[in-house]
C-alpha cells in the first residue's frame, strides 16, 4: 500500500482519537485512584516544610 | 564562586572552555568576512574571559564536605541576576519598537542595524528566552532541589547549562543587529546557534534526570513534571524546527529543509508549543511551587493539577494550526487546530482556577503583600489569555483577528500580564530565600512595580485591542461599487493613537522592571554589607580558614 495524504489522515483520524481518549481515561484513573491519596497527599504538603536542607540518607523512601 | 567547585569540576571547566575556544577559533578563521567571524571572536572572547576567571582560582582548596549537606544555590543567584539584565535590555528595546512604530523617525542612528525588522526580534528573543528563560532555569534548580530534598548532582553542569544559555541569548541578539535570521519566528538563529543550544538543552535535562534520581520524597512534585515538560518538548520542538542545510561551513546562512506548506505547519507546531511550553509549560512549573509557598496553603486540589498536566500537554501539541487559518493548510488541519484549541481552555482554566482556589482564605494576604498580588493577577491574566485564546482560534474570529494588532494584544496579556507577573512574583519570593535575608530591601518598591506592572500591561492591552478591531474591520469593509473603503494607509493613520498609548504602557512596565533590579540589587548589598561586620565579630584565626 502507497502511503499517501489520504493514509495518513486515515491513521490521525482514527488512532489519534483513539489514544487521546485512552489517555484521558489513564490520567484520570491515575489521578482518583485511592491507593494514590497519601502520597499526592504528602506531596502537596510536603513543599510547605520550612526545613531547606536536603534530606539525609533514611529520610523518604 | 568558582573556588565552590571541586578541583576536578574546574579542570573539567577548562577543558570545556578551551574547546569552546577553539570551536570560536574555526569560526573565526574559517568564517573571514562573514557575520559568522564576528560570533567567533564572541565565542572566542568568552570561552578566554571565563578560562581566566577559572585559572584565577584554579589552586584555591578543595571544597569541604560541608557543602554537601546544603542546596547548591550560585547558579539560581547568578540567574536571577541574568534574568533582570535581559528583562531590562528586552523590554528598553520593546520600548523603542512600539516607539518607532509611532515615531518612524526614532532610529537615531540612520543605519541598518537600528532599523525595525532587525531590532524588534532582540526585543522578542530579549524578553522571551533572556527574561524568561533565565528566569526558568533559575528557579527550576531551586524548585528542582528543594521539591526533591536532593542537592543538584554536580557543581559544573547547571553553569553550563546557565551560561551556555546565556551565550546563545548573546549569539542571537547580535546576530540578528547583523541581519542574521532564518525568518522562522521565535526560532531567529541560524544553525550553529542552534546546535550549540541542542547541547545545551540536553544537560539541562540531564540534570533534572540525575537528580529526580536522588529524590528523598518519594512522589515528584507537580511542579517538576512541568519544568520537565518544558525542558523535553522544547528540545523536540527546537531540533525539528531548526533542521537545516548550512551553505557552507563558514557561512552563517542556512536552508531549511521543510518547502512551503510543511514549513509553514512545522514552523507554526514549534512556534504555538513554544508558547505552550516555554512559556505556559515553564511557568506553570513556577506558580505551583512559589504560589503555595508565599500564601503558605497547600494548591487547592493536587488531582487537579494532575489532570491539568496531561491535558495541557497532550491537547497543546495539536493546536498550531490556528496560525494558519485560510491559508493553503488542507482545511482539515486547520479544523484540528481550531477544536483543540478550544478545547484547551478546560485545563487552562482549571490550571487557573487552582491557582485561585488556592487563594481562598488567603485574601488578605493577597491585600497586604505585593508579592504574592503578583501571582493572583498572573493567574487572572492566564485564565483571560487562555479563554481569548482559544476563542481567536475559531476561524470565523480568526477572520477578523489575523494580522491585526489584536494577535500582538493577545500575545502581551499572556507575556505581560501571565508570563511576566509570575515571574517577578517568584523573584521577589525566592530573592530573600536566596540571600538569607528577612525580606526585600524595599517592600513600598514591590508595591510600585505592582502597580506600574499592571497600568502597563492594561494600557497596553487594551491599546491593541482597540487597534486591533479597528484594523480588522477596516480591512473588510467595502463600499457600494464592492472595492474596499479603506486603503492601508487610512488604516494606518487610525493605528496612530493606539500606538502612542501602546508605547506608553510599554514605557511604565520598562520603569516597573529597572524598580524591580533596583530592588534586587539593594537586596544582594543587604546582604553583603549584613556579612561585613560578622567577619569583624569572629576572631581573625577562624575567618582565614573559613574564608570562601
Amino acid at each position: 500500500m502507497d502511503i499517501d495524504h489520504y493514509s495518513v489522515v486515515a491513521f490521525a483520524k482514527s488512532w489519534g482519537l483513539f489514544y487521546l481518549i485512552a489517555l484521558a481515561v489513564g490520567v484520570t484513573v491515575y489521578a482518583f485512584w485511592p491507593g494514590n491519596r497519601k502520597r499526592f497527599d504528602r506531596a502537596k504538603k510536603s513543599i510547605l516544610d520550612k526545613d531547606d536542607r536536603p534530606g539525609g540518607e533514611n529520610d523518604g523512601n | 564562586m568558582i573556588s565552590r567547585l571541586t578541583v576536578s569540576e574546574r579542570h573539567l571547566a577548562l577543558f570545556v572552555l578551551g574547546a569552546l575556544a577553539l570551536a570560536g577559533l574555526a569560526m573565526a578563521v574559517g568564517g573571514r568576512g562573514d557575520p559568522l567571524a564576528v560570533h567567533g571572536v564572541i565565542v572566542l572572547a568568552a570561552s578566554l574571559g571565563l578560562g581566566f576567571l577559572v585559572l584565577s582560582a584554579l589552586f584555591s582548596p578543595e571544597p569541604g564536605e560541608s557543602r554537601l549537606a546544603e542546596y547548591y544555590d550560585d547558579p539560581t543567584k547568578a540567574g536571577i541576576v541574568l534574568s533582570l539584565a535581559w528583562a531590562v535590555v528586552g523590554m528598553f528595546f520593546g520600548v523603542w519598537v512600539a516607539a518607532l512604530l509611532a515615531w518612524p523617525e526614532l532610529t537615531f542612528v540612520d543605519s541598518a542595524w537600528a532599523s525595525f525588522g532587525r531590532i524588534r526580534p532582540v526585543h522578542t528573543s530579549g524578553v522571551i528566552f533572556g527574561f524568561g528563560g533565565n528566569a526558568l532555569i533559575a528557579t527550576s534548580f531551586h524548585v528542582l532541589q528543594r521539591t526533591c530534598r536532593a542537592r543538584l548532582p554536580d557543581q559544573f553542569s547547571p553553569w553550563f547549562v546557565l551560561i551556555g544559555y546565556n551565550l546563545f541569548c548573546v549569539i542571537a541578539a547580535s546576530g540578528y543587529l547583523m541581519g542574521m535570521t532564518q525568518s522562522k519566528e521565535y526560532a531567529e538563529p541560524e544553525w550553529y546557534a542552534d546546535i550549540w543550544l541542542v547541547i545545551v538543552w540536553v544537560v539541562y535535562f540531564l540534570i533534572y534526570i540525575r537528580t529526580l534520581a536522588r529524590r528523598k520524597e518519594p512522589h515528584i512534585y507537580v511542579a517538576n513534571w512541568y519544568y520537565m515538560a518544558f525542558i523535553l518538548v522544547v528540545a523536540v520542538l527546537h531540533i525539528v524546527n531548526n533542521l537545516a542545510l548550512p551553505v557552507s561551513f563558514g557561512h552563517a546562512k542556512s536552508y531549511s529543509l521543510f518547502s512551503g506548506v510543511q514549513d509553514a505547519m512545522t514552523q507554526w507546531w514549534y512556534g504555538h508549543n513554544a508558547v505552550a511550553f516555554f512559556l505556559t509549560a515553564g511557568f506553570l512549573g513556577m506558580m505551583y511551587y512559589y504560589l503555595p509557598k508565599r500564601a503558605e496553603r497547600p494548591i487547592f486540589s493536587y488531582r487537579l493539577s494532575i489532570i491539568s498536566f496531561w491535558g495541557i500537554t497532550f491537547m497543546y501539541m495539536w493546536a498550531g494550526a490556528h496560525h494558519l487559518h485560510y491559508t493553503a493548510l488542507p482545511q482539515w488541519v486547520q479544523t484540528l487546530g481550531m477544536t483543540f484549541s478550544v478545547v484547551l481552555l478546560v485545563p487552562s482554566w482549571a490550571s487557573a482556577g487552582n491557582a485561585l482556589a488556592t487563594l481562598n482564605g488567603a485574601w488578605h494576604k493577597v491585600r497586604d503583600d505585593a508579592t504574592l498580588r503578583f501571582m493572583m493577577v498572573a493567574a487572572v491574566f492566564y485564565g483571560l489569555s487562555t479563554f481569548e485564546g482559544s476563542f481567536m482560534a475559531i476561524r470565523a474570529v480568526n477572520s477578523l483577528s489575523h494580522y491585526t494588532d489584536w494577535t500582538v494584544g493577545h500575545v502581551h496579556a499572556g507575556a505581560l500580564g501571565w508570563v511576566a507577573m509570575i515571574t517577578f512574583g517568584s523573584l521577589y519570593a525566592l530573592v530573600p530565600w536566596m540571600w538569607k535575608q528577612e525580606r526585600m530591601y524595599s517592600p513600598k518598591l514591590i508595591e510600585v512595580h505592582f502597580w506600574l506592572a499592571l497600568a502597563g500591561t492594561v494600557v497596553y492591552v487594551f491599546a491593541m485591542w482597540n487597534s486591533g478591531i479597528i484594523q480588522g474591520l477596516m480591512w473588510r469593509t467595502y463600499n457600494d461599487s464592492g472595492t474596499l473603503a479603506y486603503s492601508f494607509i487610512d488604516s494606518l493613520v487610525a493605528m496612530h493613537p493606539y500606538y502612542i498609548a501602546r508605547a506608553f504602557g510599554g514605557l511604565l512596565f520598562l520603569t516597573g522592571a529597572v524598580v524591580c533590579s533596583y530592588n534586587v540589587w539593594m537586596t544582594i548589598r543587604m546582604a553583603r554589607v549584613a556579612r561585613v561586620p560578622a567577619k569583624g565579630d569572629v576572631p581573625l584565626y577562624g575567618a582565614a580558614q573559613a574564608g570562601e
